[in-house]
């Protein structure tokens, strides 16, 4: 490991990733700050969850390295491996709450296999959680199923946050909700970020999530990361796919939206 | 991994300092509780408790948390606490916790199990019932609907019907004959075992004619159609009901009723008859074939003993229950898949709950069936 590479918790080098024939990732590289809350974008299809996926290990890949707070995936056995799947946590795009639990069973069911803590403990600990995103004890023993979209982003983010993970993992957090709730996510995001001095990649499709929230900007484009740094900078990018997409009428009044 | 998390405490004259030290975190969660637990001070001894945390190397919610609950601890008992040598990095942290789990300690609530048990039976009860108006009132909607279809002939889903009976009908017909053929070979079989002892093995022909025309037959193709097809029915009606395919139907002026659910259901009307019959057919073989093989039989004998003791009336009895019990089916599994919320495990419940409740009320309703045939005496 170099040094430059020290405050890279995640490190992506020339990743292919491909179902059959096609191929979705071709040579990517990506590096993921200490800190930061990065931004992931890029058109429907085209490989932002692959990504995601294949980083926390639900995708085999092709070929490429992925390290993850400087050890490389690969070299890792099975123990090691799940010492560092303990050291993040996913927010599902459509949450995936266990549907047989309640809520706050959900937020214990990480804390429950191996902190070994007692019931009181681990009764406070989850509401605790459940308090910091936003969500009140009133709600602990509803099942997934009774909750709102929003709800159920929230408390899974609960869930991804239970262990005090040091990296979060965001599939599209703010979709399906409506804009004062995406908004109220947006903030609790950074909030969160700030109190728990979390490490978030965030795949997003919400141009107001990007403005708000982000530090950087990655975006993917033909199985490549064609641009990343802040999201000015790759407002002026010259790719094509970029121009369209900041430059089109949504892209325009979410910068707009920003100014005032 | 990391270093072990401790807990000194120091006294100073009336105040007592807790000086914390080591990985405040998750992993050692477990240790620090009871010694968190333990520090409480009384306020006999201290006014005044310092938790100092610049020692402290790591800490996350978990340790802020018992940090905070030491704290709040030591205050109810009426000692004055502070918090001292906080690295600034985790004041927010600090804050946010101080701000949680300020309501009373959110408690599961556990109900006795005399209670839960009661309380159980108490809701099937009401369920039951809640179960059988729901049966009435679908067949009261279904019957509007057919009603409707018979004053406008031209909308009679024809296709639909076709389409359903190729599925529930046709394609049955190879389980229905194996099954069938199979259970008739059984009661024969074990007919002529215990006959025998009386010499008395002529009269197998009587009991399987009679039990597989009358009663197994019908019951058999019943119950294999319950567990066919009207599981696949409430699966069906229950995701488009999940996935507002009725509601979309509705709101194009169509009655989901009369283009999803009559179908349906006359589809079984007509089938059930037609696979109740194969059936009986079926089990009569793999009897005939049970007599001949193991009892010694001649086929032409078993069929002259059969035209001998079944008379037309038995086989009636048991072609007549059949479209009773399509209908029972049909509206139980639409009944259950209109009930269909909208989450997964709701369909699966409810197609579950469809399969169990056909069979029992195709059964149960074969028991009224017995008990009207014996008072006209058929």
């Amino acid at each position: 490991m170099d040094a430059q590479n020290v405050d890279n918790v995640i490190s992506v080098r020339d990743l292919e990733v491909g179902f059959g024939k096609q191929l979705v990732l071709k040579g990517l590289n990506l590096d993921i700050r200490r800190g930061e809350i990065l931004g992931f974008v890029g058109a429907s299809g085209g490989g932002k969850s692959v990504l995601t996926r294949t980083i926390i290990g639900l995708l085999p890949k092709r070929r490429g390295e992925i390290e993850v707070f400087g050890k490389n995936l690969d070299e890792l056995d099975e123990l090691d491996r799940q010492k560092v799947e303990k050291r993040w946590g996913v927010l599902f795009q459509g949450g995936a709450l266990f549907s047989s639990l309640n809520v706050i069973q959900n937020v214990q069911f990480p804390l429950r296999e191996d902190l070994r803590l007692r019931g009181r403990l681990l009764d406070e600990i989850a509401v605790a959680k459940l308090e910091m995103v936003g969500l009140d004890a009133s709600v602990c023993e509803k099942a997934p199923s009774e909750l709102s979209g929003g709800m159920i982003k929230r408390a899974a983010l609960a869930r991804a946050l239970a262990l005090d993970p040091e990296i979060v993992f965001l599939d599209e957090p703010t979709s399906g909700l409506d804009p004062i709730s995406a908004g109220e996510f947006d903030e609790l995001i950074r909030a969160l970020q700030q109190t728990l001095g979390l490490t978030v990649f965030m795949v997003t499709h919400d141009l107001y999530s990007l403005h708000s929230v982000c530090d950087r900007v990655a975006a993917l484009a033909d199985g490549k990361i064609i641009a990343e740094g802040p999201v000015e900078s790759l407002m002026h990018a010259e790719h094509p796919w970029l121009k369209a997409y900041f430059g089109g009428k949504r892209g325009r009044v979410a910068m707009a939206g920003k100014r005032t | 991994m990391a270093n072990e998390a401790w807990l000194k405490s120091t006294i100073d004259g009336r105040r007592l300092v807790l000086a914390a030290a080591g990985s405040w975190t998750a992993t050692h969660a477990r240790e620090i509780e009871p010694l968190v637990d333990a520090a409480v001070p009384d306020k006999a001894k201290f006014e005044q408790v310092d938790i100092d945390l610049a020692r402290v190397e790591h800490i996350d919610t978990f340790g802020a948390w018992l940090v905070e609950r030491l704290r709040r601890s030591a205050t109810a008992r009426g000692v004055t606490t502070a918090i001292v040598g906080l690295d600034t990095r985790f004041k927010v942290l600090f804050d946010e916790i101080a701000a949680s789990n300020k309501k009373d300690a959110w408690r599961p609530h556990h109900e006795k199990p005399i209670v839960v048990s009661l309380l159980h039976i108490g809701k099937s009860v009401l369920a039951t019932r809640d179960d059988f108006v729901d049966m009435i009132n679908f067949l009261g909607v279904v019957a509007v609907a057919f009603a409707r279809v018979l004053v406008k002939p031209w909308k009679f889903r024809f296709t639909s019907i076709i389409h359903q009976l190729d599925i529930v009908a046709f394609r049955a017909v190879p389980i229905i004959v194996l099954i069938n053929f199979v259970i008739g070979a059984i009661l024969a079989q074990q007919g002529i075992f215990h006959f025998r002892k009386f010499g008395a093995e002529n009269f197998v022909v009587d009991m399987v004619g009679i039990l597989t025309l009358r009663e197994v037959g019908v019951l058999i193709v019943s119950i294999m159609v319950a567990g066919r097809s009207g599981s696949a029915y409430t699966a069906e009606l229950g995701s488009m009901r999940m996935r507002e395919e009725m509601d979309a139907l509705r709101v194009m002026g169509f009655d989901p009723v009369e283009v999803l659910v009559l179908p349906r259901i006359i589809a079984l009307i007509v089938a059930l008859p037609l696979l109740t019959f194969i059936g009986s057919m079926s089990a009569l073989v793999g009897a005939g074939i049970v007599t001949w093989l193991y009892g010694g039989m001649s086929p032409d004998a078993f069929i002259d003993r059969l035209r001998e003791v079944v008379d037309l009336n038995t086989f009636e009895v048991g072609m007549y229950k059949a479209p009773f019990m399509a209908v029972v089916i049909g509206l139980v599994a639409a009944v259950e898949g209109f009930q269909v919320q909208g989450s997964a495990e709701s369909l699966g419940e409810h197609t579950t709950s469809s399969v169990v409740k056909a069979i029992f009320l195709v059964i149960v309703l074969d028991g009224l069936f017995a008990v009207f045939f014996a008072g006209i005496g058929k």
